[in-house]
């Protein structure tokens, strides 16, 4: 029975956007609007399980992973920005709208070879591992653990935010980058272009989950979680504590660049604001509430806030925030184990 | 003046050089015994009349001429019987009665009333005629101003009539008085007194050397003058820094309770220096106190606030921090959206009492706005305050002897749990205070808090959790920095450029600046 509940979410989820198709009129048909939510859902389910990774089986509490997927989604907002090409505003072949606007004469170089798909997406995994790999070696390195990492983490995704609102940092300031045309010789904006980054999503949580499911299980899972749970006895029986943690933070900042990626294309816009701390620490949240340490409880948390926050936003949109507090006050005191523990006891 | 003359003032020899050129004039007019009286007659009649009598009225220094001058130069003044008279206020008047003037006359004009403004009772009008005067740079106003200047009392006013005077000597054509102008404009830290120098290198060769000296001079003292006001904005931004991070300082430094709801007892402070001022306006006695009353108003409302968090949710938590972290964040959540349903999520107005507007003007110039100096003065109070309790008071030895060793501090008779609540609760009365202070100087608005919390969590961590000094070193150097780079990098680029001096810095003392051990310590 119990090996039946994965497998059953999976096909469920295969199954929304294709009740999509139903005629009009028919109850059972999901609207265009539930698809693209469900498809944004998917992609903070693959952020969750990158937080889970970091803080549920390593402790290492990431107050900055939306810094990652931010970075993820900036990269693929740059290929999309590229393939506009003379469709601009100001028609320009090269250079994206803002650029002309800001009197750029040519691409800057780091906007070179984004005009190539598998670049882009290499670069949306590569950027955030490559700044996880920084930080985490320099946090790691000198033993910055607990609340301190979580500071210095929130400190990074504050620091992004505030230059990525620069204009003068190339990536379109406080506007970001939006009105998306195509992706891949698909049109965006089309239900055809909704399903196919629907199960782009949807694969890329099934095989984030199968990866994690698997390493998890494996010695250095095993070693994870001690380090977690005691991190100087770990060292002090000889484990590399240091490449642990680095390679788990890595790893984990990588899946959150790649939800990003999935991201951006869904919702059509990345801005500067998706760098904000309090996303970070929102995404924490679901991860806490569906219960941290279990995977199904990343993916969980992540599905039934957000469905709270879809909810509550469309008729009391000010009690949200209300609500969310109370969600982070309440986890930690009444449900530490989360959904998943409450289900399992 | 005879007692200037006795003592050899140089002001009472200049005044006297300048009754004697007035008496050159006179006796230069054509009808002698001209006074004030028989010249108005003069401002009706032909151009060269009008603009005879103006230079006259002017050179005079008779201030009855100077409401008829400025309505010549309006076209308020009005022919009448024997004389002229003022158009009463109101729409420009009209018809033939209106006396009009002509370029020339308006030129005599010009000069005429900047010199009988020199020696108007106003002092505002004496300022504006000698920046008039140094717009002019004329050699002729030189004994003018040496008059005003010998009878000026005002510092302020005296300094921009030396300026002119030295920019008007720069006009004579007396090698030596303008060798004493660029001496005199070299004496002075403006940059205007740069420009009217820099203007004068080009005409006048044979003095080029010592408007250069005098030049390098002035860029020394503003060089000077530019690196105090920085180091006064960054001693503010330090000052405001020092206000938010003390809290926690006590709160996480102390107790090792990460309180991310910190921001917002900032803001609720703010909050209450709005209420209490509000509640305070109809009173007229108490309404100019509302801001001093406002500070043990948001002390106890925060203090309050702390305490029924740690007694009702954190001391659940002790033991896990991570927890306790989102735990806070969440009250700070849940405060903010509170706050901005019941109050709005506008700015709110705080009135700064009269003591607190303005500028003030330190030696050499350099003005500092009276809020800020203000705050700094209130950080180091707060910082002297909160210094002394936790050193010199009996709660003060309790909350110490808790951090060292809970049980033993048990054992002896402390009530640990009332000591822990008291520390939150002094932590958080602290961030109230920050709050007033705040609330002075930036909008106060609902997420007022968030934009110092991640700054102040860098001060802490910079200075050395749990250590005052640390606090004070950590905010006024992260202030001062932050202002040196402001300049060169801008200001988001310099909040950067700390963010991540501060993460290599932990790299070599990851303790912070003072390591203080503690149960924030690692055990």
């Amino acid at each position: 029975m119990r090996r039946l509940v994965l497998p059953g979410i999976v096909a469920l989820l295969a199954l929304l956007p294709l009740l999509n198709l139903l005629p009009e009129g028919s109850p059972f048909r999901v609207s265009d609007f539930v698809v693209s939510v469900a498809g944004k859902w998917l992609c903070y389910a693959i952020l969750a399980l990158a937080l889970d990774l970091a803080w549920g089986y390593a402790g290492i509490l990431s107050l900055g992973h939306g810094a990652f997927f931010a970075l993820g989604g900036y990269a693929i907002g740059m290929h999309l920005m590229r393939l506009i090409g003379p469709r601009g505003v100001y028609g320009h072949p090269v250079l994206p709208d803002f650029m002309v606007f800001l009197g750029y004469q040519e691409l800057p170089w780091f906007w070179w070879g984004f005009g190539n798909f598998p670049f882009a997406l290499l670069m949306a995994l590569l950027v955030p591992g490559l700044l996880a790999f920084v930080v985490g070696y320099l946090a790691f390195r000198s033993r910055i653990t607990g609340v301190y990492l979580s500071i210095i983490t929130q400190a990074m995704t504050y620091a992004l935010m505030l230059a990525f609102f620069r204009n003068d940092m190339g990536f379109g300031g406080n506007n970001g980058f939006t009105d998306f045309k195509e992706l891949l010789g698909m049109p965006l904006n089309t239900p055809f272009a909704r399903f196919v980054l629907y199960f782009a999503a949807l694969v890329a949580l099934v095989g984030c989950f199968l990866v994690s499911a698997a390493m998890t299980r494996t010695k250095f899972g095993r070693v994870l979680a001690a380090i977690r749970d005691g991190e100087s006895r770990v060292r002090f029986l000889g484990y590399d504590t240091l490449r642990h943690k680095l390679f788990i933070f890595v790893l984990s900042a990588m899946m959150a660049g790649l939800a990003g990626a999935l991201y951006v294309p869904i919702v059509g816009i990345i801005n500067p604001g998706e760098f904000s701390p309090a996303n970070s620490i929102e995404a924490v949240v679901w991860v806490a509430f569906g219960g941290r340490g279990t995977l199904v409880g990343a993916v969980l948390g992540a599905f039934s806030v957000n469905a709270l926050k879809t909810w509550l936003t469309s008729f009391a949109p000010d009690l949200w925030l209300i609500v969310l507090g109370i969600l982070f006050i309440a986890v930690p005191l009444l449900m530490p184990r989360g959904l998943i523990g409450m289900l399992r006891r | 003046m005879p007692a200037s003359l006795a003592s050899g003032d140089p002001h009472g020899t200049s005044s006297l050089i300048r009754w004697f050129l007035l008496l050159l004039l006179l006796a230069a007019l054509p009808a002698r015994g001209q006074d004030f009286d028989s010249l108005v007659p003069g401002l009706a009649g032909g151009f060269t009349q009008q603009a005879e009598a103006v230079e006259r009225l002017g050179a005079l220094g008779d201030p009855r001429a100077l409401p008829l001058l400025r309505a010549l130069s309006e076209s308020r003044l009005l022919r009448a019987e024997g004389g002229v008279r003022v158009a009463p206020d109101g729409p420009a008047p009209s018809g033939p009665e209106v006396i009009r003037i002509n370029n020339r006359v308006r030129v005599a004009l010009r000069g005429a009333l900047g010199r009988l403004q020199l020696v108007s009772p106003d002092p505002a009008e004496r300022l504006a005629a000698a920046d008039g005067l140094l717009r002019a740079r004329s050699a002729e106003d030189i004994p003018l101003l040496e008059a005003a200047l010998a009878r000026e009392a005002v510092p302020r006013i005296r300094a921009h009539m030396e300026l002119a005077l030295g920019a008007a000597r720069l006009g004579s054509p007396d090698p030596a008085v303008r060798r004493a102008g660029i001496a005199a404009l070299g004496g002075t830290a403006s940059p205007e007194a740069r420009a009217v120098l820099l203007a004068a290198r080009g005409t006048d060769e044979a003095l080029s050397a010592d408007v250069n000296a005098a030049v390098a001079a002035i860029d020394r003292r503003l060089s000077l003058r530019r690196a105090a006001e920085t180091a006064f904005q960054g001693l503010s931004l330090g000052s405001v820094l020092l206000l938010a991070a003390l809290g926690l300082a006590v709160t996480f430094g102390v107790m090792g309770v990460i309180n991310m709801a910190h921001g917002e007892f900032v803001m609720i402070g703010a909050y209450t220096t709005v209420v209490v001022q509000e509640a305070l306006r109809a009173s007229p006695t108490l309404a100019p106190w509302s801001l001093p009353l406002a500070i043990p108003a948001a002390f106890l409302v925060t203090a309050a606030i702390g305490a029924a968090m740690e007694r009702g949710l954190i001391r659940h938590l002790y033991g896990r921090p991570l927890e306790t972290l989102l735990l806070t964040f969440g009250v700070g959540m849940v405060l903010q959206q509170v706050v901005r349903l019941v109050f709005g999520a506008q700015n709110r107005e705080v009135i700064s009492p009269p003591w607190m507007q303005g500028t003030l003007t330190l030696p050499f110039d350099i003005t500092v706005t009276q809020n800020r100096a203000w705050i700094i003065l209130f950080a180091l109070a707060v910082l002297a305050a909160t210094f002394a309790a936790i050193r010199l008071t009996r709660f003060g030895l309790e909350m110490r002897a808790v951090v060292q060793n809970r049980r033993i501090a048990a054992t002896m008779g402390i009530r640990t749990g009332r000591v822990d609540a008291l520390t939150f609760a002094f932590g958080s009365g602290i961030a109230g205070l920050a709050g007033v202070a705040l609330s002075q100087i930036d909008n106060v608005s609902p997420n007022l808090g968030t934009s110092y919390i991640i700054d102040s969590f860098m001060v802490v961590v910079f200075g050395g959790v749990g250590s005052l000094l640390g606090t004070l070193i950590g905010a006024f150097t992260l202030g001062v920095v932050n202002k040196l780079l402001e300049p060169w990098a801008g200001a988001v680029l310099a909040k950067v450029a700390v963010l991540v001096g501060i993460m290599l810095f932990i790299q070599r003392r990851p303790k912070g600046l003072f390591a203080l051990k503690g149960r924030a310590a690692e055990s």
